[in-house]
């Protein structure tokens, strides 16, 4: 059983995964990051791989995404300062990207590369549910990666339930059309999250997209397994000192 | 020389989109329903007659259209072979642009939107969507990159003329590339009473096709004309200069699967294809996504997309539509570069030779004439894409530093 099937048997509310992007705030504090998120209550971690032009991402990932690259991270280096991951770091760790990278690292390299690291699952934003069919999907299931597909307020039924077969781990539900980091009006998000809820589907329900403090994580919870956050801690480390006060104190407060 | 395979139909991408490997809609689920509502009706659409009717009526009586095919009698004996010049810089507001945005806004209001964003790079697709909104009555908000919006202020200048919102892109390079990224996250926030209009044969399927078949009206009425001119409905060559390459793709589109004619696309190679400061996407390209295809790509070894250069901010841009890389690949098409220096100097060779100022951008296409070894009686037509008005200050400097 993976990781993260493990992990949504054992708890299956308030699941809190925290999105950091690899390289940032400095070239060697990857690892260093998830452990911080490790030890203070995090559920999952979502590592972000920096890409220039990140479509799906608000102004905080995207300039952090900056900064990791102007760090000088890249695929390769990343997978140097995984090896070890596995040492520290017991909790299921999902990669997030964009297919131009993984593409110019090779595809099927890639995925045996983040298997062999101890890498559990991946969610990558452009990889459209056609070609997944066709062409990818076959790759990462061969290297027993999850897969994590996004579904959002406009997805219609029958394509949720289309996505929601296809991935494994969970399924990451945008908490409305827009790019990271952007408020939302959670009244709205919970009509959604509701009608979600009804559709039994296959796969626990992360919501992500917007949650950014307790508040917005409680009110994410009520209707799903639980809830990613990104843009609001990578904004915390992007102005706290130290990785490890800052973490501590950000998920404290979001789980307090 | 290219080659030309006659089982293949260059025009159509198959039905997700794909000319040969390139192509496709690598987009986030954001977009889904907005660009899945547009793949399932934009040919149905596009094909019913009422449509065409009232896309037809506004190419003539308010673009202009046919724009002439002119026979360019000085600039043919200095290069010895027979140039026609399709003037697409005569179309309202200056650019073939506009054959594309006329397109989309009664598209967008067939599909019941409200409202309509766009990106641009010169600023001419910027200008040619500020217009037929103002004509629809339509709310218009332009992105466009900050340097670009510096050294192109004429432009900007008539979009807020026109009643449109033109928001800087601040992000990486400042110019098409990141105003393309900006445009599209914003179609991702704004809920889906909203249309991009894309200005190229770039982004998701089904824009690459559905604005080349927006275009297509250059090709089809370069055949009329040439039919009337020289007895022939086929040239031997078409030029056109390539940035994400709308141009280039309605020049060529109704001779794609003509054997015999050569197309001929001119990228811009900024101060040398080598030198890093280019824009020769195919030349210094590989395969990768951006902006919603699979096509070829300016980038690193890691992947991260390479910020191109080019004096002309339409050709700025470190990618090509999909069905260039096609064209590139297969070897359909001759593609060929010009430098921004070379690009400079034909802009005054046709000024003074033809008395046609072009567009920087159109510059490119031109400079190439003489290095192709055209005969006699090759008949060859370039696609004037645009006007030379919006790059006046750039060629004033050119002028005051010659003096």
């Amino acid at each position: 059983m993976s990781r993260l099937s493990e992990l949504f048997k054992k708890q299956n509310e308030r699941v809190l995964n925290v999105y950091c992007t690899a390289g940032f705030p400095q070239h060697n504090s990857t690892i260093q990051v998830m452990e911080s998120l490790q030890e203070n209550g995090a559920n999952i971690i979502e590592l972000g791989m920096p890409y220039s032009d990140p479509l799906a991402d608000g102004e905080v990932i995207q300039s952090s995404g900056n900064v990791a690259i102007a760090n000088g991270m890249t695929i390769d280096t990343l997978f140097a300062q995984l090896t070890l991951m596995r040492n520290s770091i017991h909790i299921p760790v999902v990669l997030m990207g964009y297919m131009n990278p993984i593409l110019q690292y090779g595809f099927e390299a890639f995925c045996k590369k983040a298997k062999a690291v101890g890498v559990d699952g991946l969610i990558l934003p452009d990889l459209p549910l056609y070609e997944f069919e066709h062409i990818y999907g076959k790759t990462v299931q061969e290297n027993q990666l999850d897969f994590v597909f996004l579904v959002t307020p406009e997805t219609p039924e029958e394509r949720i339930r289309k996505l929601d077969s296809l991935s494994t781990g969970f399924l990451y539900a945008v908490s409305s059309s827009a790019t990271t980091g952007q408020d939302k009006d959670f009244s709205k998000v919970a009509l959604y999250l509701q009608k979600l809820q009804a559709m039994q589907l296959k796969n626990p329900v992360l919501v992500g997209f917007g949650i950014k403090d307790k508040e917005t994580f409680d009110a994410v919870c009520a209707f799903s397994n639980g809830a990613i956050i990104g843009s609001a801690y990578i904004q915390a480390l992007s102005k706290g000192n130290s990785v490890q006060e800052t973490t501590a104190q950000f998920l404290k407060a979001v789980l307090k | 020389m290219h080659s030309f395979n006659q089982n293949i139909n260059y025009q159509d991408p198959s039905a997700e989109g794909y000319y040969g490997d390139f192509g496709g809609a690598y987009i986030p689920e954001m977009l889904y329903s907005n660009v899945e509502t547009l793949k399932t009706q934009y040919i149905q659409i596009m094909q019913d007659p009422a449509f065409q009717r009232e896309f037809h009526a506004l190419l003539k009586d308010y673009v202009g259209r046919p724009t002439p095919l002119f026979y360019a009698e000085r600039l043919s004996k200095e290069i010895g072979t027979q140039i026609y010049l399709k003037r697409e810089d005569l179309c309202h507001t200056g650019a073939h642009k506009i054959n594309n945005t006329i397109g989309q806004i009664l598209l967008a209001q067939r599909l019941g939107k409200k409202k309509i964003i766009a990106e641009t790079g010169a600023g001419q697709h910027g200008v040619a969507t500020a217009t037929v909104c103002a004509l629809n009555g339509m709310e218009c908000v332009v992105y466009m990159g900050e340097k670009d919006i510096e050294r192109q202020a004429p432009n900007v200048a008539r979009m807020k003329m026109l009643g449109a919102t033109v928001i800087p892109a601040k992000s990486g390079s400042k110019t098409l590339k990141d105003a393309t990224n900006e445009a599209i996250r914003a179609w991702i926030n704004e809920p889906n009473d909203t249309h991009y209009i894309i200005g190229s044969v770039v982004g998701p399927h089904p824009y690459p096709d559905m604005v080349a078949r927006f275009q297509s009206v250059i090709s089809d009425e370069i055949r009329k004309q040439l039919k009337i001119k020289t007895g022939s409905e086929l040239p031997t060559h078409v030029v056109a200069c390539v940035g994400g390459g709308s141009n280039a793709a309605g020049a060529f589109y109704h001779f794609l699967n003509e054997q015999t004619v050569e197309l001929i696309a001119v990228e811009a190679a900024g101060h040398g294809v080598y030198s890093g400061m280019s824009a020769a996407t195919t030349q210094l390209g590989k395969p990768g996504i951006l902006h919603g295809s699979k096509s070829i790509l300016m980038q690193t070894e890691d992947g991260q997309v390479v910020e191109p250069h080019s004096i002309s901010a339409g050709l700025d841009y470190p990618g090509i539509g999909p069905l260039h890389a096609f064209l590139y690949e297969s070897k359909r098409g001759t593609f060929t570069s010009a430098t921004d220096e070379e690009a400079l100097e034909w802009a005054f060779q046709l000024s003074e030779m033809e008395g046609i100022i072009p567009a920087l951008e159109t510059a490119h296409a031109f400079a190439i004439l003489p290095k192709m070894n055209f005969k006699p009686t090759d008949v060859v037509v370039v696609c004037l894409s645009g006007r030379g008005d919006k790059d006046l200050a750039t060629y004033m400097q050119v002028m005051d530093s010659k003096k």
